[in-house]
């Protein structure tokens, strides 16, 4: 009887040696992104200005702002959007409600896996393979922002179609027993009650393309430019291309304008993370199954 | 009259389970028919197969045929969306679709391009009055659907279906997940109903097949075992099988 006691009281402690063994590696994980962000804060801050957001790069990118880099970020996170939200969501409306369980709906499964395998310079050559030489787009917004687009895709495709399986089968029965079409019930039921998902699907994707500097390293980013593109078929500045030119292509570059503009793109890619979290914890409170 | 006439009808699915053997069966307009049987046997496939709701399972083969009111519903040129309106459905767990009680029942009407407001809300309040459910949403017809109770979420689920103004109404086992007296009103309503509609039901009881049939039909395994008018299947069955399942001997 004893000996029972002593079993489960070391069996209790074995729990909780456990339990704290997976707590501290759960905070371990969230360590560096405190201390990439608390020492990014740190380094860069005083870079930060009204003139460093707002300006031109001077003296050889050793002063001033970083205005056509921002913009240039920005451009290219629309252009990827322009052409990879209708299509992911398209193609990912297809597979999960139209598509039959065949060998060729599996092949596209297994190409779009695949796609998000492949590494982002690849991408990157592709592009210039494709769009700027063969399509003769030149280094462009436009070329850099198709190369981002098949990048981005294959997560905007799965996460959607997660998002668009999630919505109850039920659903589809009953508004096919009123008398909808499929597309019917897709239009007015399914995609209003998958659209957080899929918006933060979109976020997360597109945030990816946002950070990505080997896709638009030969298809559209300048390593400087003293005016800002005029039409998406210039070539632009670029946030990841410019931290890159500026850390390891010009000498005497003062430290602090590295950790600015690192912090900068931080911020643009964590404000679209939180836009995300926040659709989708909104929508959680309000759904509706 | 028979407003549905199967003939020799036959399914199976894919993944092997049982479907249904050779099923010949006319259903009496403006009465209620009762399908009953144990679970399994048969009168779920049959309902999905009259207004092809089973074509969003894993149907293998069909054969025999099923005319709906003069419509070939397994012909390929049927318009499977004027079927479904013929034919309305209310299934065993209320499933109120993710919209406000009044826009569940326009659903059906607004899909088919009616958007006269209106006759609209003309519909919803004569169809939430059939199903006994009008004075107790009335004041909150924009709250959502999924807001309101087990026993009134079927009933608003039955006013919908009477929205499209169908000639038949399946209902499969519409009152299992609920408590008596929402059991009981569901039922009234059927009574009333009757005038108006066809109504196919798969009841949750014996005792529920006898309270409310006007003509009965009895499955095992996929088969029609025998149909009788009235009172009859429960009082004089002539299958012993039908028999052993009306006295609770199995099932």
């Amino acid at each position: 009887m004893s000996s029972g006691r002593t079993n489960s009281e070391t069996k209790r402690i074995t729990q909780q040696v456990g339990f704290g063994l997976l707590g501290f590696i759960a905070t371990l994980t969230v360590l560096p992104i405190i201390v990439v962000v608390g020492y990014m804060i740190q380094k860069g801050a005083p870079a930060i200005s009204w003139e460093f957001i707002s300006g031109f790069p001077a003296d050889g990118m050793r002063a001033g702002g970083i205005l056509p880099a921002i913009l240039g970020t920005l451009y290219l996170t629309l252009g990827t959007a322009v052409f990879s939200v209708p299509l992911g969501i398209g193609a990912a409306i297809y597979l999960a409600e139209y598509a039959p369980e065949n060998g060729w709906t599996r092949a596209i499964r297994v190409a779009i896996t695949n796609l998000a395998g492949i590494p982002s310079v690849v991408y990157g050559l592709f592009g210039l393979g494709i769009f700027v030489l063969f399509l003769k787009l030149g280094t462009s917004i436009l070329a850099a922002s198709l190369t981002l687009s098949i990048m981005t895709l294959p997560v905007i495709i799965s996460t959607s179609e997660e998002a668009l399986r999630a919505v109850p089968n039920s659903f589809r029965v009953v508004s096919t027993s009123l008398g909808a079409t499929r597309w019917q019930t897709v239009r007015r039921i399914i995609l209003p009650q998958s659209l957080p998902g899929i918006i933060t699907g979109v976020i997360l994707g597109l945030e990816r393309a946002a950070g990505e500097t080997a896709p638009i390293l030969f298809t559209g980013a300048a390593f400087f430019l003293p005016n800002l593109p005029g039409s998406p078929l210039d070539a632009t500045m670029a946030l990841p291309y410019h931290l890159f030119v500026i850390s390891t292509q010009v000498p005497g570059m003062p430290v602090q304008i590295q950790y600015g503009t690192a912090l900068v793109l931080l911020s643009f890619v964590l404000v679209m993370n939180i836009i995300a979290s926040v659709i989708r914890s909104r929508a959680r409170a309000r759904r509706l199954w | 009259m028979d407003i549905i006439l199967i003939t020799g009808f036959s399914l199976s699915y894919a993944d092997g389970t049982e479907g249904l053997k050779n099923i010949t069966l006319g259903i009496p307009a403006n009465q209620i028919t009762v399908m009953l049987g144990p679970a399994g046997g048969g009168k779920s496939t049959l309902m999905r197969a009259i207004n092809r709701l089973n074509d969003l399972a894993d149907v293998i083969s069909m054969t025999g045929s099923i005319i709906v009111d003069g419509l070939d519903v397994n012909d390929p040129k049927t318009n499977l969306v004027e079927l479904r309106r013929k034919v309305g459905m209310v299934f065993a767990r209320p499933v109120p679709l993710p919209l406000s009680i009044r826009q569940n029942i326009t659903y059906g009407l607004e899909v088919a391009g009616i958007t006269d407001k209106n006759r609209l809300e003309a519909v919803v309040e004569q169809t939430l009055k059939d199903a006994v459910l009008w004075d107790e949403v009335k004041d909150r017809l924009d709250s959502p659907g999924v807001a309101l109770s087990g026993g009134q979420q079927q009933r608003l689920c039955l006013a919908r279906t009477l929205a499209l103004d169908p000639r038949v109404i399946l209902l499969d086992e519409p009152t299992s997940g609920l408590d008596p007296i929402s059991t009981a009103k569901i039922e009234d309503s059927l009574q009333l109903l009757k005038k108006r509609y066809t109504i196919v039901l798969a009841p949750h009881s014996v005792q529920q097949a006898s309270r409310t049939a006007d003509f009965a039909a009895f499955f095992l395994q996929g088969e029609l075992i025998e149909t009788a008018r009235g009172k009859d299947l429960f009082t004089m069955p002539k299958d012993k099988r039908t028999q052993d399942y009306v006295e609770g001997r199995f099932g």
